[in-house]
């Protein structure tokens, strides 16, 4: 009770005793394990560097300055790389994502005991992995390029993509579906007549929100040698040139704004 | 479509297309399909490279039967726990520097200069991909776990700070009013006003966000941010697939047991 | 027409939803039933065409048992059975005409009905039900944009297109306003006589049954209670169907009802009913 009598008085309180001392415990708790990460980290930490770090940033910026945008020219070929990356990775990613998710959500998979822990597993694993990892093993795998970028995209996107359609098909009113069975339709004519109307426009709401997702992460699987402009920023790094990579930065920038712009836009449109 | 004049039992009907104007429409199909061909055309793939690596392939797969965990074990736990601590920390402050930036953000509570430049620093900590971040922070702080949490903090900062202030601008305005003219001070107001109103969906972020910085903390070690990514890039360098599987295993497994928690606390927290 | 034969419906909860029950409906018959809610009557129709599997006992429609027959024969008896829903239940992402045509699905090969390609003899049955219930202007109009009203019309014209012997209606009136109610449960049973059509009418408004349908049938905790002319519930039967509560007033007000309620204003007032009655 929130509300004590004492002498005649009604205390109020917020949270009784019990409570209280769980919300205490709980916070003390929280602090103790930050506490002890922090000091963890902290011992694996050149403070020196980190004091330094102004001057190093002051020094960095001073090189980065003024960007050289002749360079500019040698990035519109790994620019298409990227998005090219992150086009044809989600297109990928649909193709296999669409048919994992009807088999993982609980009103259209065919087994709940058998198939559907292989689809989430499929979507789980697919999901727990960073693309960067992914591009990591299939450079590792297939050699670095272009090929290895599309590829690694794609299986990062599948769990995606899977894991929100198949919550939306769980969502679908039934009843539209139970209407569509009782006139004699086919299962396949279920699916076209009853249930894909109802999840189209979440499923290009989850595309396009993908697409646009991958792009920003496309720009990056250079680094681990999966193509695109991460490649020329990691050489750029690698020699020193501030100057080419500022203008590096500045594409990715500019192709992050477009494509998040463009994705709103299209969203905005279906919704 | 439909025919009004013409005679009964004569009408034909079609689907109604879902771009009315045609043009539009079959300019975005042959657009597609250009774009289309010409990204296939100009993906240059060394088709003999990719056909070399499928054995390679194969033993990956394999790799995962039985994994090995024991061989690299002490890098292993070394990362993982790098990395888990570095989620902990990361998320924490950077919830912790999201809140205000988020008040800031706020269309409905903040005067208009406050709100344009919290909405930059959302904006500029967007913008790049964590990996990124995590070069110029290696570069600036060393090589270390501390980099790698400075990185998760300022992405989390982006990704927490814009979602909550979107949440705040979406909340009840009549309680906001109601408690002001009870005649409090402005942190009173947002005590009681806006916290109440925002709060399960903070948790719900804050643990969703837990989970993410978990998944990024892997790759900010492949550039030198500390964390099993270092780890994980060793690994797959010397083709030594069999640890880079038990890697994956140990990710994937923290990933659902953080899923499956916060999936219990949100319940529980409505 | 139909016939029921001890049907028992038991749900894996353990709920016996209905308790051998034995069902007659010759052809052209409009018979309602009524009853509270829990009483099995939405269990009962879905157990005809099974939408939900009957436990055991018979289904028979004409002369064909529907219980224990496989896949594809189940289809094509569904094929049969036109269903009318409480709320509506059309596919709103769907324009009207697409609805309607979902009626055929039975009787359509899958990439006919992928493609939008029905036979031109469906498309002109279509048109000649829309028209018939007034919604022809109306066809590539999205369902999510109809009124409660149109939406049930649309509902009803899906279960016409199937050329069935027996409609399946399950509280066809429950979300729609006491104009709109009658309308619409006019609408149907004009339509049962003019097509020679049985119809299984699940409904809880008992004044909507007794005024409609020209036998009722009162069902209680999966038990049949009653069975006989509208004009023969009392309210000894009706206190037998729900339980104890005062029912004069129930019936009083049924009898000088018919015309006698006032003509609000609805979404429907520019499309009288004799207009509806008057086309063919």
């Amino acid at each position: 009770m929130p509300t004590v009598v004492q002498d005649d008085t009604k205390i109020w309180q917020r949270r009784d005793r019990k409570r209280q001392l769980t919300v205490w415990a709980g916070w003390f708790f929280g602090t103790f394990i930050f506490v002890y990460c922090f000091k963890l980290i902290s011992d694996k930490t050149t403070w020196f560097f980190v004091t330094d770090a102004g001057r190093q940033a002051a020094d960095l910026g001073s090189r980065m300055m003024p960007p050289e945008w002749g360079y500019m020219n040698d990035l519109w070929r790994p620019l298409w790389d990227t998005i090219n990356i992150a086009t044809l990775g989600t297109l990928i990613a649909i193709v296999i994502a669409v048919p994992v998710a009807f088999l993982a959500a609980r009103n259209t998979t065919p087994s709940i005991a058998f198939v559907r822990p292989i689809a989430l597993l499929i979507i789980v694993s697919s999901r727990s992995i960073n693309s960067l990892i992914w591009a990591l093993l299939l450079v590792a795998i297939v050699g670095p390029g272009v090929f290895a970028g599309i590829i690694a995209i794609g299986l990062r996107s599948i769990g995606f993509v899977a894991k929100l359609l198949y919550e939306a098909i769980e969502e679908i009113d039934e009843k539209q579906v139970e209407a569509i069975t009782a006139t004699g339709a086919s299962g396949p004519q279920r699916l076209s007549f009853g249930i894909v109307p109802q999840i189209l426009p979440a499923f290009a709401g989850i595309t396009v929100f993908r697409w646009d997702i991958n792009i920003r992460e496309s720009t990056v699987l250079g680094l681990v040698g999966a193509g695109g402009i991460g490649l020329e920023l990691n050489a750029k790094i690698m020699e020193l040139g501030w100057s080419s990579v500022s203008v590096i930065l500045l594409a990715i920038l500019a192709t992050v704004v477009v494509s998040e712009w463009v994705s709103a836009k299209v969203r905005h449109a279906i919704i | 479509m439909t025919d009004a004049s013409a005679p009964l039992g004569r009408r034909t009907w079609k689907r109604p297309p879902l771009i009315a104007n045609p043009m539009l429409r079959w300019a975005l199909v042959v657009g597609a399909a250009a774009y289309l061909a010409v990204a296939l055309g100009t993906t240059e793939v060394n088709w003999g490279r990719v056909w070399e690596g499928l054995p390679r392939g194969k033993k990956f797969l394999l790799a995962f039967a039985p994994p090995d965990f024991a061989s690299r074990w002490d890098a292993i736990l070394d990362g993982i726990l790098e990395s888990l601590w570095m989620t902990a920390v990361s998320t924490v402050i950077g919830i912790l520097l999201s809140v205000p930036i988020a008040l800031g953000a706020a269309r409905n509570i903040a005067p208009l200069p406050v709100y344009y430049f919290c909405r930059a620093i959302i904006a500029g900590s967007r913008s790049f991909q964590e990996v990124i971040l995590a070069i110029f922070f290696v570069k600036l702080f060393g090589f270390g776990p501390f980099a790698g949490v400075v990185t998760l903090s300022v992405a989390t900062i982006g990704f927490f700070a814009k979602l909550l202030a979107e949440d705040i601008e979406d909340m009840d305005p009549t309680q906001a009013e109601a408690v002001r003219a009870t005649g409090g001070g402005w942190f009173q107001w947002l005590n009681y006003a806006i916290q109440p109103q925002v709060l399960p969906r903070f948790i719900g972020l804050s643990l969703y966000r837990l989970d993410i910085n978990f998944r990024e903390s892997a790759i900010v070690g492949i550039v030198g941010g500390g964390g099993i990514g270092a780890t994980l890039n060793t690994a797959f360098d010397r083709y030594e697939f069999d640890s880079a599987a038990a890697i994956l295993i140990i990710i994937i497994a923290i990933v659902m047991c953080v899923e499956y928690t916060s999936g219990y606390v949100r319940k529980w927290v409505q | 027409m139909l016939r029921l034969d001890g049907l028992v419906k038991q749900y894996p909860t353990g709920d016996l939803a209905l308790k051998g029950v034995d069902l007659d409906v010759p052809k052209g018959q409009v018979m309602a039933l009524i009853g509270p809610s829990g009483a099995g009557k939405s269990t009962l129709i879905r157990c005809v065409n099974r939408l939900v599997e009957p436990s055991s006992g018979h289904v028979f429609l004409g002369g064909q048992e529907i219980t224990g027959i496989g896949k594809g024969a189940l289809r094509r008896a569904r094929r049969r059975m036109g269903m009318i829903f409480q709320e509506y239940a059309l596919v709103e992402r769907l324009s009207v005409m697409e609805n309607v045509l979902s009626g055929r699905l039975g009787y359509v090969s899958f990439w006919r009905s992928y493609f939008r390609k029905f036979p031109q003899s469906d498309i002109d049955e279509a048109f000649r039900l829309l028209e018939r219930v007034g919604l022809d202007h109306m066809v590539d109009k999205r369902a999510d944009e109809l009124s409660g009203g149109q939406r049930q019309r649309v509902g009803i014209c899906r279960a016409l297109i199937q050329d069935p012997q027996l409609l399946l209606v399950d509280e066809p009136t429950a979300s729609l306003d006491p104009k709109t109610s009658r309308q619409i449960m006019r609408l149907i049973c004009e339509l049962c006589a003019e097509r020679d059509l049985a119809a299984v009418i699940n409904i809880h408004d008992v004044m909507l049954a007794q005024m409609f349908a020209q036998r009722i049938v009162g069902l209680r905790l999966g038990e049949i209670v009653y069975d006989g002319p509208p004009d023969g519930l009392t309210p000894d039967v009706l206190t037998e169907i729900y339980g104890e509560e005062d029912w004069e007033a129930t019936i009083q007000k049924d009898e000088d009802g018919e015309e006698g309620e006032p003509d609000d204003h609805h979404d429907d007032a520019e499309r009288p009913d004799e207009r509806m009655a008057g086309l063919t």
